[in-house]
């Protein structure tokens, strides 16, 4: 298989039972594509941090294999762990050292030969320049979440882990993190992001899996996902309420709403509409329209759907 | 963030993670190098201690031991007991450290064997402890005079000693779940063996039973193989005491060589 056809990941019949007999993934297939975005979406406990730590070596797997650019990640783990950065969700960091001490520390413990060059420029790329004397203890929050990300960066992975990259950061923290995931994708970094923020997952993601207790209930790329599962709506705000959808349209299923104030027409992506011609109907039937919107459905309530759909 | 981030280049790990065990190391020798004042200054403070009590007080009014002055008896098992907790103290914390922020999930993630990481965090607290021992050497000879009859094996079981209770501190350090139980072996354990195990008497002073039983105190032995490297003489044999060392290592080994197997307490 050509080097950029094989998956930056690939995870096979992945089973993790904890000694206390609780199943916290069932059986999980996936693969990741070299070069995109994945964001794994699920509620809390879903099991998208276990996916993620057996990845990363830090939980055994029970059943069931993943491979990191082809290499297994428990025989093969140096070779496996050598492509992977990670962010951790918590900010666990060594309040005392230096911003400089603790990113060469995580370089030379991924056994990389020291290059104060790159490392400069990572700390550059990431507004800490400025902070590489400073201990870690004196920065604010939003500057060591970069610490750990410049941290998971030092040994160059070809792959980077982003667990809850967002969790409890402000909005504006938010929108530079997105900037820095698509910078780093830009790179050449396959990026698995983890977040129950589905805004997070639509502004971000080439394709999204989402996981709801142990299971993977759908893999699909983030635009055929909208498309397949959401709805759209055009809403039509009528000049004169209507006290009934006229007989001329009730082939068109709309709904009448607000006091009859509003026409609906929902449709989804297998059901196209020709908006002039139904305008071209409503003109036929003296119906006057003073505004007009379209919506479809978010991420969001999509997820509602799937998750629901299972319980 | 305006700067371009640098372009990730692969590379190929090697067999032998030098760059990571070398990272580890330097890491808790910085730690020690912070708090440097602390780490020279007390033990020389409680040797001090210890040579106005034991050496000047009592050691005045007391023989020599076994043809050894009091005060120059002392000077091994004072070396060996500050080794015990030193060695202990410094490699439970080093690991249990990084378990307590979280920021252990570094470590575990790493492509670093368990082999490298024990080079790292035990080669480190035995490189501290054994340059406090030599500390406490430097700091005794000011009271006392020193003869090192076998110098090559003194150093050897120094190594030795602070090698095998660094690995014991780091299997105390992956036990552990809280601080209370990091202070609890050296408190519990160590202080009463060192202290009954002839640091500052030889055991052939002790009451029949009680010298009986304290050849059942594997710190003994340990004491005794030193005080041997110092004067020529010994309570117990040289042979069975260098043994004891040499079991006690392989034990310790064992044991964390079990806890990498099993990922136990640090992994699920």
């Amino acid at each position: 298989m050509p080097a950029a056809m094989q998956p930056a990941i690939s995870i096979h019949r992945l089973v993790k039972r904890y000694d206390t007999g609780h199943v916290a993934l069932h059986g999980i297939d996936l693969e990741i594509r070299p070069g995109e975005i994945f964001a794994l979406l699920g509620p809390n406990g879903a099991g998208k941090s276990t996916l993620i730590n057996i990845v990363c070596g830090i939980v055994t797997p029970t059943e069931g294999r993943v491979l990191a650019g082809g290499r297994d990640v428990v025989r093969e783990y140096r070779a496996a762990r050598a492509l992977i950065g990670l962010v951790p969700q918590e900010l666990a960091t060594d309040n005392y050292e230096s911003v400089w001490a603790t990113v060469k520390f995580s370089r030379g413990l991924y056994g990389r030969s020291p290059n104060p060059r790159f490392l400069e420029s990572l700390l550059d790329a990431l507004s800490l320049a400025d902070k590489r004397d400073a201990r870690i203890m004196t920065l604010s929050g939003g500057m060591k979440r970069r610490v750990m990300i410049a941290k998971a960066l030092a040994h160059e992975p070809q792959i980077l882990f982003l667990d809850e990259p967002t969790a409890g950061v402000d909005v504006e923290l938010r929108r530079d993190m997105w900037a820095l995931v698509r910078r780093l994708r830009d790179q050449g970094v396959t990026i698995v992001l983890t977040t129950h923020y589905i805004e997070e997952a639509e502004q971000m993601a080439d394709r999204i899996g989402v996981i709801d207790r142990g299971s993977l209930i759908v893999v699909e790329d983030k635009r055929a996902l909208i498309d397949q599962l959401g709805e759209r709506q055009l809403r039509l705000v009528l000049r004169r309420p209507l006290a009934a959808i006229p007989a001329g349209l009730a082939d068109l299923g709309l709904q009448l709403r607000d006091r009859g104030d509003e026409l609906v027409f929902t449709y989804d992506a297998t059901r196209t509409i020709d908006v002039s011609a139904l305008l071209r109907r409503l003109t036929e039937l003296s119906i006057e329209i003073s505004d007009m919107q379209t919506r479809q459905s978010s991420l969001e309530e999509i997820f509602v759907k799937l998750v629901g759909r299972r319980s | 963030m305006s700067a371009p981030l640098p372009r990730p280049a692969p590379f190929m790990p090697p067999r032998f993670n030098r760059h990571g065990v070398y990272a580890i190391y330097r890491f808790e020798l910085a730690r020690a190098v912070r708090t440097l004042i602390q780490s020279l200054v007390t033990p020389v403070i409680t040797t001090s201690l210890y040579f106005i009590v034991f050496g000047s007080a009592i050691g005045a009014r007391m023989q020599s031991v076994g043809g050894v002055p009091y005060g120059a008896f002392i000077v091994p098992g004072l070396m060996m007991l500050t080794l015990f907790t030193e060695s202990i103290a410094n490699a439970s914390f080093g690991i249990f450290y990084p378990k307590f922020t979280g920021t252990i999930f570094e470590l575990l993630s790493a492509p670093i064997s368990p082999l490298e990481t024990v080079l790292g965090y035990v080669g480190a607290a035995a490189t501290k402890s054994v340059a406090i021992g030599a500390i406490i050497l430097g700091t005794s000879s000011l009271f006392v005079p020193i003869h090192i009859l076998h110098p090559v094996a003194m150093v050897a079981l120094l190594l030795l000693t602070a090698t095998a209770f660094s690995l014991f501190g780091f299997i105390v350090g992956i036990w552990a779940k809280g601080w209370e139980q990091i202070q609890i072996i050296p408190a519990l354990i160590m202080t009463p063996l060192t202290f009954l195990g002839g640091a500052f008497y030889s055991i052939d002073m002790l009451p029949r039973p009680w010298r009986t039983l304290s050849l059942f105190n594997p710190v003994v032995y340990l004491i005794n193989a030193f005080r041997w490297s110092f004067y020529g003489a010994t309570d117990v044999g040289i042979g069975t005491s260098i043994a004891f060392t040499l079991g006690f290592l392989a034990a310790c080994a064992a044991a964390v060589a079990w806890i990498f197997r099993t990922g136990y307490r640090l992994k699920n």
